[in-house]
């Protein structure tokens, strides 16, 4: 050990300039792995902007001509308008679903006592814990004895019926609000189904908007669910449109990027307004 | 728990109760209807022959002899399954560590990176896995594109039974997003005074990484792991829709998730499918049983001695 000899100024000094180093050293680092992270969606706006013949003239990033015409070209190739309708319509009603079920669940778990709790909740848990392709054929049966497969009803309904990640989520949130807030309310003649909609739903709106956007990811992007259970070209969503149009038109690389650019922009959109509560409902999400 | 601490324990009649019961009444009837029943009449299925229109003939073990004696393509699914296990989820917990560890810096815009790092974990579905088909396309894509820069000759990615299981986890690696956030919280919670404490004890750089850090973290990577594995072992949609539906090129994509979802509803044999179900569901069962039985030996729990 040489520090022990030095004096306590240069010591000082030395350890500032490491530290300094240090930092430029991890910023490099940063960009480089950001860099790399970003370059597959460069790659893909860069992609959807050539012309056909343009795409298998060796690598380059930047167009020679900038194709724009791919977009409405790509848009119109299936009918993603009505996709976009479809997707539109099962991820509002799911979002819608899951957030008065999950809520109205977690709170029950956080704030009501009732028998049984500590022994049900570790069940909550651990379903979370099941694969879901072990569900994924009794439930298809199910649905098909209701005559369901077909329509939007096996994946719709089962949001109205809380999802365990979310009251999980939803939990710890409303664990953290004081129950004095909630004696006082009582005293002034308040039922608990009016202190959970006038004061815990105001207190928890964060974590809602988290479960909200996780949802609308969920199922924008779902591909098992409309596998099972759709069964016609016109009830499609997004996410099979972009198959079906990847099955029918070979390689046209430069339309799929310009279709899945758009399929893709409301998640982007939506997570770069509302980065926050992504990051703050993954956080809550661990086990302490 | 602390929702009760520091009253007294109250004792809950099951009058006092019904209001309760009322509001978790949703999940209740989701259990039962999504959840219980489905798993009930799966593991009765799992012994029957049975394809939704006919009536169930109960089969005894057979299902599950023939799947460990005669069905080839169950190991190969199986072997599939565990090479993207093996390789995947220890790659998503060193790179979700080393990133979240160099998001823990305190440098300006850091802010700014984390959003890039965890950008890739909100896009998913077809659009993603069609970015990384043409990213792998053997001739135009991107990755091919670079090597030949460097004079390499790029393998044939989702093309060649070799690399097309590489070029899943390489997929899989860039959405690490969810893994690292996780860490980062888990890192940002580390009390400072810990380290103060081992500098002044002489600890520097990786010691205080391994001995401090990393113990402190540890529930966090458990947990981590755990999740990681559940998801890996049920890996399905990136691998359909890379090789069309078919798990090629020679059955390389087959993984397990995928040859059940092909024997149950390209073959309708639900009883069958039922039995690959619930094997899936031991093998998960075990691993993660024994993981938290070797945890007690890695993982550090605050305060307790568990």
């Amino acid at each position: 050990m040489v520090g022990v000899e030095e004096t306590k100024s240069v010591k000082y000094k030395s350890k500032k300039r490491s530290e300094n180093i240090k930092k430029i050293l991890t910023i490099v680092v940063l960009t480089a792995f950001a860099l790399i992270i970003l370059f597959p969606l460069v790659w893909m706006i860069s992609t959807a902007l050539k012309s056909d013949e343009e795409l298998f003239k060796g690598f380059h990033l930047i167009p020679e001509a900038w194709k724009w015409s791919n977009f409405p070209k790509a848009w119109q190739a299936v009918p993603f308008t009505r996709y976009t309708l479809n997707t539109l319509f099962i991820t509002i009603l799911c979002m819608i679903g899951t957030i008065l079920s999950s809520s109205l669940v977690a709170f029950g778990f956080s704030k009501m006592n009732f028998k049984g709790k500590r022994i049900i909740f570790p069940i909550v848990l651990a379903t979370m814990m099941i694969p879901g392709s072990v569900t994924m054929i009794p439930t298809y049966i199910l649905f098909a004895r209701l005559h369901w497969v077909g329509s939007y009803l096996p994946l719709i309904v089962p949001a109205f019926f809380g999802s365990a990640f979310y009251i999980f989520l939803l939990r710890q949130f409303m664990m953290g609000i004081p129950n004095d807030y909630l004696e006082a309310a009582k005293i002034e003649g308040a039922n608990d189904l009016k202190i959970y909609a006038t004061i815990i739903l105001p207190l928890v709106r964060p974590a809602l908007i988290s479960v909200a956007i996780f949802e609308f990811n969920a199922k924008w992007n779902d591909f098992l669910g409309p596998l099972l259970y759709i069964t016609k070209d016109k009830m499609y969503t997004l996410q099979f449109g972009l198959r079906s149009f990847q099955s029918a038109h070979g390689t046209e690389w430069q339309l799929f990027m310009a279709a899945s650019i758009i399929v893709l922009i409301p998640v982007v959109i939506i997570f770069f307004c509302l980065q926050r509560y992504f990051i703050e409902g993954v956080s809550m999400s661990g086990i302490k | 728990m602390q929702s009760f601490k520091g009253k007294p324990k109250e004792f809950v009649t099951f009058k006092k109760s019904i209001n309760g019961y009322l509001f978790i009444l949703p999940w209740v009837i989701g259990f039962l209807a999504f959840t219980a029943y489905p798993m009930l009449f799966s593991l009765y299925t799992s012994f029957t022959d049975y394809n939704i229109t006919s009536k169930q003939d109960w089969l005894g073990l057979k299902n599950y002899t023939s799947i460990f004696t005669t069905d080839r393509y169950f190991r190969i699914a199986l072997g599939n399954t565990l090479y993207y296990v093996l390789f995947t989820v220890p790659l998503v917990i060193i790179f979700a560590l080393i990133l979240a560890s160099l998001l823990n810096t305190k440098v300006k815009g850091i802010g700014i990176f984390r959003t890039i790092y965890y950008l890739p974990s909100v896009m998913s579905g077809v659009a993603v896995t069609l970015l990384w088909m043409w990213i792998f396309d053997p001739s135009g894509g991107l990755i091919n594109g670079i090597l030949h820069l460097f004079g390499i000759q790029g393998p044939g990615w989702f093309q060649d039974p070799n690399w097309s299981k590489p070029a899943l986890i390489i997929m899989r690696i860039w959405s690490i997003g969810g893994s690292m956030i996780l860490i980062l919280a888990a890192l940002q919670d580390v009390p400072i005074s810990l380290y103060e404490a081992a500098e002044l004890d002489g600890a520097v750089g990786f010691r205080k990484y391994w001995h401090i850090t990393l113990p402190m973290i540890s529930p966090t990577i458990l947990f981590v792991a755990i999740t990681t594995i559940i998801g890996a072992f049920q890996v399905f949609d990136t691998a359909f829709i890379a090789s069309n539906g078919k798990g090629g090129p020679q059955n390389s994509t087959l993984f397990y998730v995928f040859y059940l979802y092909n024997k149950a509803f390209k073959d309708l044999k639900m009883g069958y499918a039922s039995a690959l179900a619930w094997i899936l569901f031991f093998i998960i069962l075990a691993i993660t049983m024994v993981q938290l039985f070797i945890s007690n030996r890695w993982v550090h729990y605050e305060g307790g001695d568990k």
